[in-house]
């Protein structure tokens, strides 16, 4: 998300350029033709078959006419999925605060205090994704497991709860959130803050004057890279919750899996995305404000 | 001063904290890769090899019940655990060469076209990156599915639908990657040897691509790494292929063995000692190159995770 504010900036510093010099090595504009013709046949064309059968109705077991049917959106007003919509987003929310309680200060210490190990530091974060998102959701399983240590020996008993699906979204998506915000922290001036504190300010005023100040746009588009994913998040609930506690993605792979109520799956992802769309704008209203006032 | 120090210490503290929340996980999977069933299931059982105990008897693997090494060879020798390995290799190597070369296209004609005409482009991009990869996924296959229905040169649900679902998401990643570096860049060494007479093409292969190679290699390595963990693409697209990650997801919901533990302690291990060794070769032939860029596309791929 951070390349919204990226390319805005790299149009400025283009027609700079352009006025400067006459000529500019460029590649020819069908380079983009293969993979805007792969997205628009397998994209946008998957997109629009999902809009025709979130608006088709269902006649018996798996057979639907197209037509303009929103029935399948009312549905979808139903309290239950309103509840898991509910639900979604506010387990996306905390999941998001809990990843910036843990992962700015773990960026801090990062960008700070590290200077030969940053480098280590870093690659540390990556290594985890080295093995398989499944296996790791799988471990921390064994972890939570009410029959394993944790509940046995120190009383906590979380798994198919709540609560081990949260820490599952913290553990999946931290390092998706440090790096962004490592990669703001980096850009930092330290001297500011030297300057802030020399004429009297308290450390926590400079960090909250100025650090928080400066890197606030880095936060934001990191929260937004693990948001997103979250809400639509379908492994951690489902190995985590053993089914309790649903997300609104296991709800849509319910509809084409066992419910094969197709029309309405797709209503709900339609659904998804609207909701989704509203939090994009908003940040990319954000960017824009950024990067006109801003730092 | 002294406040600093201590402030220092603190966030030291929270990192070792967090640094071993990541890794007790990954700790616990290699541990546990060393497990032997339950002592009630030990007692029930009389053969000598005590990896053969199947998994709905084998009791409590969640505690130490002692220490075994069979479960590497019990992994190796699974019918379904190798094959779909494999399958999901020969899925992750195809899908990361055409999205590679999808991005590198892109890449090139978008970083330098005119802001108005490439804005479309960017769109989309960033739809395929925001839209939820479920959404993503039970469009594809209805779409899938209708397309084979009226025309038929379209592949049956399997290794073909999964490959061209994946090199959606994956050609995007790959054309953010290489074009932040292709911008970071600039152009002045391409101008200078058109300057001297170069030609387009040669333009490109001696001086262009060569600069964009690390960028090119974090494209595809992600990508690979992408496509092959991937299990929400393949879960809905696959009709009866079965992908690594689609058989630990029903491993880990129906019960498992301390087998998937082995194999993927086993592709850790391989991994790791990959990296250490490219890094070991590319530290030796570092000497021109300056750290910096070395640096830059690591960053990058480390951004377009997920």
């Amino acid at each position: 998300m951070a390349v919204v504010e990226e390319t805005a900036q790299e149009a400025v510093a283009a027609s700079a350029t352009r006025r400067k010099r006459s000529f500019r090595p460029r590649y020819p504009a069908w380079l983009t033709a293969p993979s805007f013709l792969y997205y628009a046949i397998f994209f946008l064309g998957p997109m629009a078959i999902l809009v025709a059968f979130s608006l088709a109705t269902q006649r018996g077991f798996g057979s639907l006419s197209y037509g303009f049917d929103i029935s399948q959106y009312r549905l979808i007003a139903n309290s239950l999925y309103v509840t898991i919509f509910v639900r979604t987003l506010v387990m996306a929310s905390i999941g998001s605060l809990l990843t910036i309680a843990v992962g700015y200060p773990l960026a801090y210490w990062m960008a700070r205090y590290l200077t030969t190990y940053k480098l280590l530091a870093l690659l540390l974060l990556i290594v985890p994704f080295w093995t398989s998102f499944l296996i790791r959701t799988y471990a921390l399983k064994i972890i939570l497991d009410p029959k394993g240590y944790l509940a046995r020996d120190l009383g906590i008993n979380i798994l198919f709860t709540k609560y081990a699906v949260g820490v599952g979204l913290v553990y999946n998506y931290l390092p998706l959130f440090i790096l962004p915000v490592f990669a703001s922290l980096e850009r930092m001036d330290w001297s500011l803050i030297e300057a802030a504190t020399d004429l009297g300010a308290r450390p926590f005023t400079a960090f909250r004057q100025i650090t928080l100040r400066l890197t606030l746009p880095g936060v934001v588009t990191g929260a937004l890279l693990v948001f997103i994913p979250m809400t639509g998040e379908y492994i951690i609930p489902d190995i985590l919750s053993g089914g309790n506690y649903e997300f609104v993605g296991n709800v849509i792979g319910d509809q084409f899996n066992q419910a094969q109520n197709q029309p309405f799956g797709s209503a709900l992802a339609i659904a998804l995305m609207a909701v989704l769309s509203v939090f994009v704008i908003v940040y990319i209203l954000f960017a824009r404000k950024e990067e006109r006032f801003g730092g | 001063m002294a406040r600093r120090v201590k402030a220092k210490h603190g966030f030291t503290a929270w990192a070792v904290l967090v640094y071993a929340f990541l890794y007790l996980p990954i700790l616990v999977m290699v541990i546990f890769a060393f497990n032997k069933p339950s002592a009630p299931a030990l007692a029930s059982f009389h053969g000598s090899n005590v990896c053969a105990i199947p998994p709905a008897q084998i009791g409590n693997i969640t505690v130490w019940n002692g220490f075994t090494s069979c479960w590497f060879s019990a992994g190796l020798h699974d019918p379904t655990y190798l094959p779909a390995i494999v399958v999901s290799l020969q899925i992750a190597a195809l899908a990361s060469i055409i999205s590679t070369v999808l991005g590198l296209g892109a890449a090139l004609a978008l970083a330098r076209m005119r802001p108005r005409l490439r804005a479309p482009f960017d769109v989309l991009v960033y739809l395929t990156l925001v839209v939820p990869e479920i959404v993503i996924a039970v469009a594809l296959l209805i779409f899938f599915v209708q397309a084979r229905n009226y025309l038929h040169f379209f592949p049956d649900l399997g290794k073909g639908t999964i490959l061209l679902g994946q090199v959606v998401f994956n050609a995007s990643v790959a054309m953010l990657i290489i074009r932040a570096r292709f911008v970071g860049m600039g152009d002045s060494l391409e101008e200078a040897a058109y300057d001297l007479g170069s030609g387009p093409l040669a333009t490109f292969r001696q001086v262009t691509l060569p600069r964009l190679m690390p960028a090119i290699v974090a494209a595809f390595l992600l990508s690979f790494t992408f496509s092959f963990d991937d299990y929400i693409v393949p879960a809905f697209t696959n009709g009866t292929t079965n992908t690594w990650p689609i058989v630990l997801f029903s491993a880990v919901r129906f019960g498992l063995t301390p087998a998937v533990n082995a194999l993927a302690t086993i592709m850790l291990t391989v991994t790791v000692l990959a990296v250490t060794i490219t890094a070991v070769v590319l530290r030796r032939s570092r000497v021109q190159a300056t750290p910096a860029q070395e640096q830059a596309p690591g960053l990058d791929a480390a951004l377009g995770l997920r």
